[in-house]
């Protein structure tokens, strides 16, 4: 089993991204996931910026794949979509159906991101046929979910998002623009202020969301690291961190540590939220805190 | 531009039909579509009933199946494609790429529209749906803006269908884990957002309270009129707001009639009302105006005006009683 760092989902300054990739580069860390999924409107970083940090990457020994926009609307995107995709040196993450197509048409392989409806095995398939190597299960679905569809060992690897704020949704609508009485057209990319996401809370104080641009992301932070055991067990290959802070790093190199000697779990992870939540790998509401089995 | 009607039963089938609709949409009674509430949709013996009714007035019906088959019971979806195949529907509208490639395998002559639940907003993934499993038509999320689906039709390599009128996602449709998060339930997995028995309304001294799986998402006066409760229409703090506010959207409706002239020039196919939940009353109500509003237009396309008494008669069966265009108006984006 490996350990996986998610893209980074939030606006980050430039130098801050770039020191972030720095530290990954010196950790332990074997796969890595980069590139803008949110908002084609941030800017901090270009292409070009992220296909030199994929390079730096890969030459400190990481696997780097690239990961694309989940929602992809204006023809400017999915021009942008199709340089990314014909990289020439790196495998993506497809966020969306287009990003499947252009990877099959030139043939090459791919991940299927989270944000693609994948509910069953017969659509897995497909999709493997179609070239995709990889699969990180949609977010809402379980650990009985994916038991019952990995029980024929599949061609394909599989990746569960195991810590991190989970992606909820994806707008046309910017909502932290919104919140600050901007229009999205002139958003100032006034997501920079969050470096986690607004958080939004109900009327009787319990946090509920996180407004991240364009996306909605839930206020408590998944944490599964109590299941890894039994994800590698069932046959999981990749578990991913969704990185919020430089000490996402940390933990995920612990984790990384902790795959060799399990005993070292328990003393070096550091609670990184105090809001957790675990509810959909145990079938129940995302939001909820399950008591592992 | 065909007028599309939701059918949550024969009653509102039959209002649908006659007032005016050219087609109509409508679903089984378990959770093959997004719409499975108790008392709603269709056996398959008034399936064949609605199919008989509808296609002998020369008009369309199309089967939802837009949900995502589950693991050990995927043979309930093959089979209600297998249905929807021997009582001659005019299309399915479905989202799940086993499925498309099931029904594509099986009834290459069954026309297939990709529902909006596959959140297929671009070129690429038109091209996807269409090559792999020549699907006819979209429905298009509701997250374009006029122009992105102006573009979009140009090159599109299927026929649009857009929604008109009614309840407002504001999120791409298909991806949105608001409801599963809070309830345990999505469209996707149980058949509905919001399932109905997670509401709960608490009165409180001039307060009503609104819970989703006893999360707040509202506190409303007690004469307030409120939609029905969903994730995304809550009134939220934030750290930099003293006062509860709508953050993600206030409960409103999608109403693109002034749109008309635009999505016909387009070349949109399709107008889609929402609406499978709502009464008959409803039903026959917004498809009147529609008719009207449409045969309008095309009676003179150059000097085509909304009328006042159109909004009026939609204002009143719309969710909180206002009305917006959503994402096809740019600066609600």
């Amino acid at each position: 089993m490996n350990i996986s760092l998610g893209p980074l989902l939030y606006c980050w300054q430039k130098q801050q991204v770039s020191d972030f990739y720095q530290q990954v580069a010196a950790s332990n860390i074997p796969l890595v996931y980069l590139g803008e999924a949110v908002c084609s409107r941030r800017r901090e970083l270009k292409w070009g910026d992220y296909l030199e940090l994929a390079q730096m990457l890969k030459q400190a020994g990481k696997d780097v794949v690239i990961s694309t926009l989940a929602l992809i609307e204006a023809p400017s995107e999915y021009t942008e979509l199709k340089r990314q995709v014909d990289n020439g040196e790196f495998i993506i993450e497809a966020n969306d159906m287009a990003a499947v197509y252009l990877a099959k048409e030139h043939k090459l392989p791919f991940v299927c991101g989270a944000s693609i409806n994948n509910y069953n095995r017969a659509s897995l398939d497909i999709l493997a046929r179609f070239g995709m190597q990889r699969f990180v299960m949609p977010i809402e679905l379980s650990k009985a979910w994916l038991g019952q569809v990995i029980q024929d060992k599949p061609a394909f690897e599989v990746e569960v998002l195991g810590h991190g704020y989970l992606p909820l949704a994806h707008s046309a609508r910017c909502f932290t623009a919104r919140h600050k009485q901007l229009t999205k057209d002139s958003c100032e990319t006034i997501c920079r202020q969050y470096s986690k996401g607004l958080l939004a809370q109900t009327q009787e104080q319990q946090p509920l969301l996180r407004l991240n641009g364009i996306q909605t992301q839930s206020a408590a932070c998944l944490d599964l690291r109590s299941e890894l055991a039994d994800m590698e067990q069932m046959g999981v290959d990749v578990f991913r961190v969704s990185p919020s802070s430089m000490e996402c790093i940390a933990n995920a190199s612990a984790l990384v540590d902790s795959i060799n000697t399990p005993s070292a779990l328990q003393s070096n992870t550091v609670p990184l939220s105090a809001e957790q939540c675990n509810g959909y790998w145990f079938g129940e509401a995302g939001l909820t805190m399950q008591l592992s089995e | 531009m065909e007028l599309l009607c939701p059918a949550g039963n024969l009653a509102s089938l039959k209002s649908a039909i006659q007032a005016g609709a050219d087609a109509v949409y409508l679903g089984l009674k378990d959770d093959t579509n997004a719409r499975s509430f108790a008392g709603l949709n269709f056996t398959p013996d008034k399936l064949q009933e609605a199919a008989e009714f509808t296609q002998a007035r020369g008009k369309k019906i199309f089967l939802t199946l837009n949900t995502f088959p589950k693991p050990t019971e995927e043979h309930r979806w093959y089979q209600a494609i297998d249905l929807a195949a021997k009582l001659g529907m005019d299309a399915l509208i479905i989202a799940d790429i086993s499925l498309l490639d099931y029904a594509h395998t099986h009834y290459p002559q069954l026309p297939l529209h990709l529902s909006v639940q596959a959140s297929a907003t671009n070129l690429g993934a038109l091209n996807f749906y269409k090559e792999a499993f020549n699907i006819a038509r979209v429905v298009l999320p509701r997250v374009l803006s006029m122009k992105q689906v102006r573009d979009l039709a140009k090159v599109s390599p299927v026929d649009l269908e857009v929604f008109a009128f009614g309840s407002l996602c504001i999120m791409a449709e298909g991806r949105c884990h608001l409801s599963s998060y809070v309830t345990g339930q999505s469209p996707n997995t149980g058949g509905s957002c919001s399932p109905a028995k997670h509401v709960r309304w608490q009165e409180e001294g001039q307060d009503r309270l609104t819970r989703l799986n006893d999360v707040l998402i509202d506190k409303s006066t007690l004469d307030e009129q409120m939609g029905y409760p969903v994730v995304c229409k809550g009134r939220y703090l934030t750290d930099e707001q003293d006062s509860p506010s709508y953050l993600l959207e206030s409960p409103t409706s999608l109403n693109t009639l002034s749109l008309i002239p635009e999505l016909a020039k387009a070349g949109i196919v399709s107008l889609k009302i929402e609406g499978r939940q709502r009464s008959p009353a409803y039903v026959e109500q917004v498809t009147k105006v529609w008719r009207q509003a449409i045969d309008t237009y095309l009676q003179h396309p150059d000097k085509f005006q909304t009328q006042s008494h159109w909004e009026q008669a939609l204002a009143k069966v719309s969710e909180g009683q206002i009305t917006t265009l959503g994402a096809y108006e740019r600066n609600w984006q």
